[in-house]
């Protein structure tokens, strides 16, 4: 199928943990579908999402996808931009440098200024 | 104005996907048209024939079949997210050698793709649960 590419922005924002739940997978998945069609796509990592960017992720043990590896791989299927909530990263000890994949550390009001730019939103 | 739903909630579990189903009952109550229903995640178990309620309990699929079948509502179930959860309509069954479907016949199955294209042509994407 083919999809009009409109000119809107939309972000994916994800606030729930890596492996906690199948929901986590589910977004990115989205994410990666609109970057196939050519839309605009951005990614929020918000609250307990930060922990998607945990440094040398390992999940063999519990027999799922290494999201640490997914994410690396984002810059493949054209994601413009990856944010991520500065506040929580810092609860959770994620420092800038570390990460899977390059993000831009936000402030509250930087994260509104953010989810206000977006035509639309899709909160995972 | 174009509304499209993204549900991610089983309809089981919170109030998610009942909110869903009455948000868009109130969107075409109101006037405005709803280009699709995406059910995604746990909220393609909204989509089951075979589940049972007890009787004191809402009915979670007539509403859907209502909208579907009394309002033209586009209902589609996420391929992947469904048939890992045991969601598969007769086509998917007899591919992948299942001994029934248990998908009721006013949902479809397809892919991302229709959560793309509800993104890009409706004025608002609502998302329901997650």
């Amino acid at each position: 199928m083919s999809v009009t590419v409109t000119g809107k922005k939309t972000l994916v924002v994800i606030r729930h943990t890596p492996y906690g739940s199948s929901l986590a997978r589910a977004a990115l998945d989205a994410a990666m579908a609109m970057a196939a069609f050519e839309q605009a796509i951005d990614i929020l990592f918000l609250g307990d999402g930060v922990l998607h960017l945990m440094p040398d992720q390992d999940s063999a043990a519990i027999g799922v996808n290494n999201v640490g590896k997914l994410l690396a791989s984002l810059p493949l299927y054209d994601i413009d931009s990856v944010y991520v909530d500065a506040a929580s990263a810092a609860k959770y000890r994620i420092a800038t440098y570390d990460t899977p994949i390059a993000g831009q550390f936000l402030d509250q009001a930087q994260i509104q200024q953010l989810l206000s730019r977006n035509d639309h939103l899709l909160g995972f | 104005m174009i509304y499209s739903l993204l549900v991610l909630s089983s309809p089981v579990s919170g109030q998610g996907a009942q909110t869903a189903a009455a948000f868009a009952e109130a969107v075409l109550a109101a006037g405005h048209t709803v280009r699709r229903v995406f059910f995604f995640d746990a909220g393609c178990y909204a989509g089951t024939d075979l589940a049972v309620f007890p009787q004191d309990e809402t009915d979670r699929l007539g509403p859907w079949i209502d909208l579907a079948e009394q309002q033209q509502v586009e209902l589609v179930l996420c391929i992947s997210s469904a048939i890992r959860r045991g969601q598969l309509d007769a086509t998917e069954a007899s591919r992948h050698e299942k001994p029934c479907a248990s998908v009721h016949p006013a949902f479809t199955l397809s892919g991302l793709g229709e959560l793309v294209d509800a993104t890009a042509n409706s004025d608002r994407l609502v998302t329901f649960g997650g």
